[in-house]
């Protein structure tokens, strides 16, 4: 683990996994699939791709109200992806995870970086992420 | 951050567990927000109605065994299924309880049964400047930029909270500072004529919702004048290729009289300049169909107004749907009500319609899958259907999507394609 970032953690919490990371927003509802934690939406980069697991990274929630209902759901069906990074606080991703928390005793760290950090991102970077927001990252620094 | 003493006695449970647990959620969403106090909401509207699976239903029923309560007007969006047509569909038996359930757990909290995503076009609409906590995109976009209501872009779950709690984060859009243009958007050198074709407003408001990023796009330019369905039509579009929740068109909508007043006398962040060029690439992307092969057209996302209704009843007067081609409209009980009451439900089930409420098709597993092509003149279901349905689109006038159905295959108005093409 590398290099460190100093995120802003919207709603703390620890996880660790790969990142997969897109600079175009996302709507879950019509965006993915939480029954199998793919992204299904055909306008974005990462259609196809599994999310499950993985430290999400899109710069902010866009379209349907419903995203964040969809996310719950993926929590519940455990199909969410380990954590949610944008570059502003998100309030749909955030709600979903505070949601999560208060029905079935389960969270994602969802945590906001500035443009910058933000860009310096890669897909396939390992992310830890601390509680305080903090992320520790293998990735090498990249121009931003 | 301060709350007030009727907020706390609401966190410590005086006004029952579901208050509680909706003020517990509302305050922690406050602090995401970075919002100093809460503030009263005169309406709501719930766009948790739309019944996706256990987690969606089981938290509608633990607020309403809870005791849940609204405690200011609030009107539903659609749910899960069309209560009672769903059986003409492809709908599973086990969804449509479910889906049930959970509409039912929303009317026990006192909500009225509007069942609609364009609730600003029932008595419910709210009025210029009221304080309202409103979920679903299409709907928050209207109510902001087309009424001059205020509400934040707020999601699923969080709405509900706010109608049992009646109070919202002072935050956002709320707050008159919060609501100036940020990006100046210019069409340019694009004709009167075109921005007149039906198609003009939900291809305009395609492109801009992808321009104004997490942005409030103010756009100049517009000579024509849009009616409200083409406003909405602009509404749902931009909020579902963006996250618009506030635009304004200079000289169109209610707070953008001049653009000084759109952006509140600032300087717009950035410029952006829209050419028919760019229009015809944007008209291009609703198009995810090839070919001109055509099994349903589907009108009415937003659900479809009276006013829809009028404009669609005399373009199939004496006509009659295609033997191969479904024609569905999506629409509210109230709005068929009115529609049948004008004279204008009539001609459209006489050409071969079949009309289903309380929902849509991107809300509700009714499509069988024989059904792979669709034409709408809805930019909303155009940006969806293909991710959510699996099925390819063609996007077009409303007079063409009735052509289409008569032929039973894609047809499109020549003079219209030629303003496209100039």
């Amino acid at each position: 683990m590398a290099r460190v970032i100093a995120g802003r953690a919207i709603v703390s919490g620890a996880a660790e996994g790969d990142a997969l990371v897109s600079g175009e927003p996302l709507s879950f509802w019509g965006g993915f699939d939480f029954q199998t934690g793919t992204i299904i939406d055909r306008h974005h980069p990462l259609v196809g791709v599994r999310a499950s697991g993985l430290v999400l990274a899109v710069p902010f929630s866009k379209g349907s109200s419903t995203t964040t209902a969809v996310l719950l759901e993926a929590v519940r069906a455990g199909t969410a992806p380990a954590a949610i990074v944008t570059t502003g606080p998100d309030s749909f991703f955030a709600l979903a995870s505070i949601v999560a928390e208060t029905m079935y005793g389960r969270s994602f760290p969802v945590v906001a970086l500035d443009a910058t950090d933000f860009a310096s991102l890669r897909t396939g970077d390992r992310l830890r992420i601390e509680r305080d927001g903090t992320i520790y990252s293998s990735g090498e620094e990249h121009p931003g | 951050m301060q709350l007030s003493e009727r907020d706390e006695r609401m966190l410590a449970g005086d006004h029952g567990p579901a208050a509680k647990l909706a003020m517990s959620i509302l305050v922690r969403m406050a602090d995401v927000y970075g919002a100093d106090s809460l503030m009263d909401v005169s309406q709501a509207h719930i766009d948790s109605t739309i019944y996706l699976g256990d987690a969606t239903l089981e938290f509608a029923e633990r607020l309403a065994s809870l005791g849940a309560r609204v405690v200011v007007p609030t009107s539903l969006n659609v749910s899960g299924v069309d209560e009672c047509g769903w059986t003409k569909w492809a709908v599973p038996a086990d969804w449509a309880a479910k889906a049930a359930r959970q509409m039912l757990a929303y009317e026990k909290m006192g909500a009225v049964p509007t069942w609609t995503c364009a609730p600003y076009q029932t008595a419910m609409r709210p009025s210029f400047g009221q304080q309202i906590a409103w979920g679903e995109s299409n709907a928050i976009a209207f109510a902001n930029s087309v009424i001059g209501a205020r509400t934040e872009r707020y999601p699923d779950l969080l709405d509900i909270c706010c109608a049992i709690t009646g109070r919202v984060p002072a935050i956002g859009l709320h707050l008159t500072e919060n609501r100036a243009g940020e990006y100046l958007i210019r069409l340019s050198g694009v004709s009167d004529a075109l921005q007149r074709d039906d198609q003009f407003f939900a291809v305009l408001g395609h492109l801009v919702g992808k321009l104004a990023e997490d942005r409030i796009p103010v756009v100049e330019g517009v000579t024509a004048r849009p009616h409200e369905d083409h406003l909405k039509a602009f509404a749902a579009a931009a909020a579902s290729s963006g996250r618009v929740a506030l635009f304004h068109i200079v000289g169109i909508t209610p707070e953008a009289p001049t653009r000084d007043a759109a952006f509140q006398s600032r300087a717009p962040v950035r410029v952006v300049d829209v050419t028919t060029e760019d229009l015809r690439a944007a008209r291009a992307e609703l198009t995810t169909a090839e070919g001109r092969d055509l099994d349903m057209v589907i009108l009415g996302s937003p659900h479809f107004s009276l006013e829809e209704f009028r404009r669609l009843a005399p373009l199939v007067e004496g006509r009659r749907a295609h033997r191969r081609v479904r024609f569905l409209v999506t629409s509210s009980r109230f709005m068929k009500e009115q529609a049948d009451a004008a004279g204008a439900l009539g001609p459209v089930l006489a050409f071969g319609a079949d009309v289903t409420l309380d929902t849509c098709i991107l809300a509700s597993p009714m499509l069988p899958p024989d059904i792979r092509t669709l034409m709408t003149n809805s930019a909303k279901y155009a940006y969806y259907a293909p991710s959510l349905l699996n099925t390819r689109v063609t996007f077009g006038s409303l007079a063409d999507c009735v052509a289409s159905a008569v032929e039973g295959r894609v047809v499109r108005d020549e003079a219209s394609e030629a303003l496209w093409r100039e």
